[in-house]
């Protein structure tokens, strides 16, 4: 009787930590260990070291493309810092003052959230089309066409391009979780600023921001985690080439196109492939730790 | 007093502008759906001056949509349907039963919430060819299940905690074991929680283009994204037709998104915040 007590809670937890120890627990460490093998992805698997991590660092042509990917994701995190957190900010200020019919504002700024990513891709890429697109052909009517390009196959454009569309479908979270920050700080502080002499910009500056810091530091690394794991949106606005001229490739892309596609002649690489999904993880449970460890101290100080 | 009114405007002004910034790529998307491909050049704007169904009567006639719509259906079934029952359980095991590691595995689980599924598809490419399921509609469901548990898990077990242990102790006495207390007592009670969990996973496997990217190869396995994405492929010049698709896709969760919204927000921070 004991005995098959002791077992009940465990027979209730089995099918869940089976399916998802399988499933997911155990793949993210298989991956990290494929990571130094060579596989195509149908033949046998052999152990090679640290060989992918050395072509991926240091072997052309390998190198030129990880690096460019490395550097187009940095540099797509700071267009979605700005284009997307750094608006969101100013829209979830605009938010919490007293204004009438809030709640809608809210609801219409998250509803692009529901749309599949690959969809918005692709509605956007008839607004932005040179030919067919409503945005030059607009430019054209307010007398601005010589402000008009064909923005997704230029390759100073598109990046910036595809960071604008991915915050215009994604603002409505870091909105929610500034608004839930800005909230909760309590009314005093700025009844204080107020008597102080602060006016509205002051107030920002000194009572919101500051106390906003830990929601800023969570949007940020949640952003991170987005862009370093990017794929679709890429996907359907360039295609798996990450066009023009690998100007709009990222990790995730680059990923995609070395373990599971052939289109660039080359057989699929599994391993280099697995390679560049451990850099991601690592990239990303290193910022997720870091920004933890500096949290911790800011609280303690 | 001048001031205010200007800031007033200003405010509304920039809210406003927002609003049209969202609502009008959508507004395209349907209008253009309604067009011929003379009239996305002739009125691209506004409503169509004529309205066509062209791009609805091709999008059925060139590809099959109607089989990639009602895998769609099944796969997001059967994964919240997996979801769900798994974490209920495993919140009953973690919430109602003390013993040794239950925090430990209550913390394993957890820490999926953080682990982007991503990185860890090279393994389980794998893991599929391996046992037969490659290309095979449950592969999607399996993976699907697995990563919808940690975030249930956590909502249930929250919402377990604050039901008082007595109803099950009560129920035991009166002659139920451990399984019917949770059937007939603690499951009418813990729909508010699975109602949560089910609103944050239905968007996300519903619109989920990855998974289906890497394993499935066969056209009459495609859910809509993929079906989507391939149609796109072949016929990118016809974009009434192709905005049609995106139109039908998106009905479902815009369904749900306007009788649900507050929640799904809700129940999205609250996992954004605490994962």
């Amino acid at each position: 009787m004991y005995g098959k007590k002791h077992l009940t809670p465990w027979l209730y937890l089995l099918p869940a930590l089976v399916f998802y120890t399988v499933f997911l627990a155990y793949p993210v460490f298989g991956s990290m260990g494929m990571s130094l093998q060579k596989w195509n992805g149908l033949g046998p698997m052999t152990f090679v070291g640290l060989a992918n991590f050395r072509r991926l660092f240091f072997q052309t042509p390998f190198d030129q493309r990880f690096y460019n990917a490395l550097r187009n994701n940095v540099e797509f995190f700071f267009l979605t810092m700005l284009l997307q957190n750094g608006a969101a900010l100013f829209l979830a200020v605009l938010l919490s003052q007293k204004i009438r019919f809030s709640g809608v504002f809210r609801t219409v700024f998250f509803a692009p959230f529901i749309i599949s990513v690959l969809m918005v891709g692709y509605i956007w890429r008839l607004i932005l089309n040179p030919v067919w697109g409503v945005l030059n052909r607009f430019l054209g009517i307010i007398h601005l066409s010589f402000m008009a390009r064909p923005w997704l196959g230029d390759p100073a454009w598109a990046l910036p391009v595809i960071a604008f569309v991915n915050a215009w479908q994604f603002i409505g979270m870091p909105i929610i979780m500034f608004l839930a920050g800005i909230e909760a700080i309590p009314e005093e502080l700025y009844e204080a600023a107020r008597i102080d002499g602060c006016n509205e910009w002051s107030m920002f500056q000194r009572v919101t921001l500051p106390l906003l810091v830990p929601v800023i530091g969570v949007v940020s690394i949640l952003t991170l985690a987005g862009n370093f794991t990017s794929f679709s949106i890429i996907y359907a606005m360039e295609g798996t080439q990450a066009g023009p001229y690998y100007s709009t490739d990222v990790l995730g892309t680059l990923f995609y196109r070395t373990a599971f596609s052939s289109l660039s002649g080359a057989p699929p690489e599994m391993g280099l492939g697995a390679a560049i999904a451990t850099v991601m993880f690592v990239i990303i449970a290193l910022s997720t730790l870091g920004w933890f460890w500096v949290d911790m101290r800011r609280r303690s100080a | 007093m001048f001031a205010r009114r200007v800031g007033k405007v200003l405010l509304y002004g920039v809210l406003l502008w927002q609003t049209g910034l969202v609502l009008y790529p959508l507004f395209i998307m349907v209008t253009t759906s309604f067009k011929t491909s003379f009239g996305i050049i002739s009125d691209p704007f506004g409503w169509p001056r004529k309205v066509s169904f062209r791009g609805y009567g091709d999008v059925f006639s060139l590809v099959n949509f109607a089989v990639y719509y009602r895998n769609s259906i099944l796969v997001t079934a059967a994964s919240l349907i997996m979801i769900l029952a798994l974490s209920v359980l495993a919140a009953y095991g973690l919430s109602r039963f003390s013993f040794k590691g239950n925090r430990t595995v209550y913390f394993y689980i957890l820490a999926g919430m953080m682990i982007p599924v991503r990185l860890a598809i090279v393994s389980l490419f794998h893991l599929f060819l391996n046992i037969g399921l490659f290309n095979n509609l449950l592969s999607l469901i399996l993976i699907r299940a697995a990563m919808g548990i940690p975030f249930s898990v956590f909502i249930i077990t929250g919402f377990f905690s604050e039901l008082p242990k007595e109803l099950g102790e009560a129920a035991e006495i009166d002659g139920c074991n451990s399984w019917r207390a949770l059937l007939y007592v603690y499951l009418p009670l813990l729909r508010p929680a699975i109602a949560t969990a089910a609103i944050f996973d239905f968007i996300p496997i519903w619109n989920d283009f990855y998974i289906p990217l890497i394993f499935i190869r066969s056209d009459h396995l495609k859910t809509l994204p993929l079906g989507i994405a391939t149609f796109y492929g072949q016929f990118q010049t016809n974009w009434p037709a192709v905005f049609a698709a995106l139109t039908m896709a998106v009905i479902p969760p815009l369904v749900f998104y306007v009788f649900l919204s507050r929640q799904f927000i809700k129940g999205l921070t609250s996992g954004a915040v605490k994962g």
